[in-house]
């Protein structure tokens, strides 16, 4: 995406020119957004306006401001396509044209937020693969369903003669390509909503609730305890014993995070569905209130990640992601548009990892083990960890900030330490495996409260970092980085032995490292000229 | 379909696979064959003298301020300043000969290839056809002593690979050598 601001010289190029606006109804649809998002801040103004007694309607005032602001957006955005570029124009004092070439767009997301689908519109996202955050997204922001669907194919199913010619705004387009033969890989089934609770997103989300509810009651000057039902419940705690208050505490506490937990994965994967276009594209729909649906090229796929979150894995559960160009692995419950599988039964992630990859290879490898001080490591770690900890809160004691008991208390982390350290030792593997045809799959293992086996092409390396601290040198172990420009953008093997490392940098890049190798013997030779 | 740039063909993995075997018996990855310019133990010492003037000045300020105010000097101050001392003595005498004896590069026909750190090792190797960007960077410290630090990018955001120290006429032929090689690779490097 190119950002440039507006020049003069095309100010004369206007709607004549296939300029087309977003849909009318977004006149509605985004001032009550923007009312929405203004919430807290509106509280905020209602209270002091109320402090202050009199005085101007600050809070009037707010919501006209923030009401036009949504209006405004609807007259500065205009967009346009080319046959071959994708054009976005929006700004007001600073008017901007965003630029994306056609023949670079990747992705294709569209969302519908309740307020769209009330109105049957949605939101295109447009990704061009760059994998720099900086960037400025390309969105159209409200177009009807039915366009926003006929702009996905048109976009991702272009074929040369098709005709990608702008069209007069307000007509709904049903192109050729809007609808291309699938075949259904995965779908959602409601028994899944179980694995919920045992992934982290409910409790952030229960955190958050608190989180806001404490800032309002703060805004609005409430003290917790003039609530009567707090106030009774702290006083009936303080009666009972304080592990019988724990208890009271702890398991409701458990309860609402479960159901959050549920709620959460039900409003995000509702109608989760996986299929694969003949036009070269995998589709994911999914969503209960706002609707999304996302579209990756095949050719963009370098591997498939399996996920097992510590929890997850105790119930059998684990989650798919895709690793592709242009998509980097984001952070919440979405994973940035990577999820091809929410949390689901290990057999069916493994399915669907399977039937992506067109190759069941990379799942059933048996894996390389490192060598027994990997193992030694961990536990090391581990033990390094808590000491420092213990370390800490007994210079805490020393200064008399903490009671004695708590350094002490701190030693028993030891026990839950090294049984992660032990699944973290289990969990140490890689291999590159052959795949169906060429294909080769680097295929790594690691860690415990987060386990991941991850399948990346080889093809899909782009370079490797061999990383060794004075630990690992004294125990002859390296960790091994392969970058690549999918996904996480690098994948770690840790602590494998040095020849393992020099063996698999040199199957991943073929050829390259024929000068670098020499025999030990002669390994400290004259450097050489540039 | 996962596809890349390049596959492989069959009588080449093959090589491979004897390769892979050969290196069992005794083969290793050997260092990078050139070494930084020798002016780089100097600039590194003033880079970190730098660094380390900046704290201590700030201690030091801080030591006189409390001194002159109403309470006397507390105790921590004094112990903190000594201890700041002797790690910046140990820093600027201890790293940047030991830096000078790890950092290594070179540009074979095929691959770029550094080794950085100095407690910590690192060894990266890139294919020159994956080389997206070649950036010279000199900073003010730098330019006094007529090096250069060379950053290749690659596609992936993970890592790019750093020479620094270098003698900025190197750079410059490094730069051009890396650049002609990024060009005469079609497509997007990824």
């Amino acid at each position: 995406v190119t950002t440039y601001d507006d020049e003069p010289a095309t100010g004369t190029v206007e709607e004549s020119d296939g300029w087309q606006r977003l849909s009318g109804a977004m006149l509605v649809i985004q001032p009550v957004r923007e009312l929405i998002r203004a919430i807290p801040l509106l509280i905020a103004l209602i209270f002091a306006s109320r402090a202050s007694g009199g005085g101007p309607p600050w809070s009037l005032i707010g919501v006209a401001v923030v009401t036009l602001r949504g209006v405004l957006l609807w007259f500065t955005t205009r967009f346009r396509i080319t046959s071959t570029q994708l054009q976005l124009r929006r700004g007001l004092l600073r008017r901007r044209t965003l630029v994306t070439q056609l023949d670079r767009v990747r992705t294709v997301d569209v969302t519908a937020d309740v307020w769209q689908r009330f109105f049957r519109l949605a939101k295109v996202d447009i990704g061009t693969g760059t994998t720099d955050r900086r960037k400025e997204a390309f969105a159209i922001d409200g177009v009807g369903a039915a366009r926003a669907q006929a702009l996905r194919g048109e976009l991702l199913h272009r074929s040369p003669a098709a005709p990608t010619a702008s069209t007069p705004s307000g007509q709904e387009l049903t192109g050729p390509a809007a609808a291309p033969a699938e075949t259904e890989i995965a779908r959602f089934r409601p028994g899944w909503a179980a694995y919920g609770p045992f992934t982290l997103s409910g409790a952030f989300t229960a955190l958050f609730l608190v989180g806001f509810g404490w800032r309002i009651s703060g805004e609005a000057h409430l003290h917790p305890d003039q609530i009567t039902v707090v106030h009774d419940t702290t006083h009936h705690l303080e009666a009972t014993a304080w592990w019988l208050s724990g208890l009271e505490v702890l398991v409701p506490v458990l309860a609402l995070i479960a159901l959050l937990s549920v709620c959460g994965y039900l409003l995000a994967f509702w109608g989760f569905r996986l299929s694969r276009h003949t036009g070269g594209t995998l589709h994911v729909e999914r969503g209960l209130l706002t609707t999304r649906a996302t579209s990756l090229e095949e050719r963009r796929l370098r591997g498939v990640e399996l996920s097992e979150p510590l929890l997850l894995r105790a119930v059998g559960g684990a989650r798919c992601l895709a690793i592709a160009t242009g998509l980097r692995v984001g952070r919440g419950a979405e994973r940035g548009g990577t999820v091809l599988l929410p949390p689901a039964p290990r057999e069916e992630a493994l399915r669907v990892a399977t039937d992506v990859l067109h190759d069941p290879s990379p799942w059933a490898a048996g894996l390389r083990p490192h060598p027994p001080a990997a193992r030694r490591r961990r536990f090391t770690r581990a033990t390094e960890g808590v000491l420092v900890l213990v370390a800490v809160l007994g210079l805490a004691w020393w200064v008399g900030w903490v009671p004695g008991s708590v350094p002490l208390l701190a030693l028993l982390l030891l026990a839950p330490a090294w049984l992660v350290a032990a699944d973290r030792a289990a969990a140490l593997g890689h291999q590159l495996v052959a795949g169906a045809g060429d294909l080769r799959w680097l295929v790594t293992r690691g860690g415990s409260l987060v386990r991941r086996r991850s399948a990346l092409a080889a093809d899909g390396v782009i370079g490797v970092t061999i990383r060794q601290s004075p630990f690992q040198r004294r125990v002859g172990v390296v960790t091994l980085v392969a970058t690549t420009a999918a996904g996480r953008q690098k994948y770690t093997v840790t602590d494998l032995g040095e020849t393992q490392a020099q063996t698999l940098s040199d199957e991943l890049l073929p050829g390259l490292l024929d000068d670098l190798l020499v025999d030990a013997r002669a390994e400290r030779r004259a450097p050489a000229a540039i | 379909m996962v596809s890349g740039g390049e596959s492989i063909d069959s009588t080449e993995s093959m090589e491979t696979t004897e390769r892979v075997e050969s290196m069992g018996t005794g083969r290793q990855l050997r260092e990078p064959a050139n070494r930084v310019s020798p002016r780089a133990v100097r600039y590194w010492f003033a880079r970190a003298a730098v660094r380390c003037f900046v704290v201590l000045a700030v201690q030091v300020v801080w030591l006189i301020h409390s001194a002159s105010g109403p309470q006397s000097a507390d105790a921590w101050h004094v112990p903190l300043l000594v201890i700041t001392s002797v790690a910046a003595v140990l820093w600027m005498g201890l790293m940047p000969p030991w830096r000078y004896r790890v950092h290594r590069w070179e540009v074979t026909p095929l691959a770029v290839y550094t080794q950085t750190g100095w407690i910590h090792r690192e060894r990266r190797i890139a294919p020159l056809t994956r080389v997206q960007t070649v950036d010279t960077e000199q900073g003010a410290v730098a330019r006094v002593f007529r090096l250069a630090k060379v950053t290749v990018t690659t596609a992936s955001a993970a890592g790019p690979l750093v020479i620094d120290g270098l003698d900025a006429d190197d750079a410059a032929r490094l730069v051009e050598r890396l650049t002609e090689a990024a060009q005469a690779e079609r497509g997007d490097a990824t």
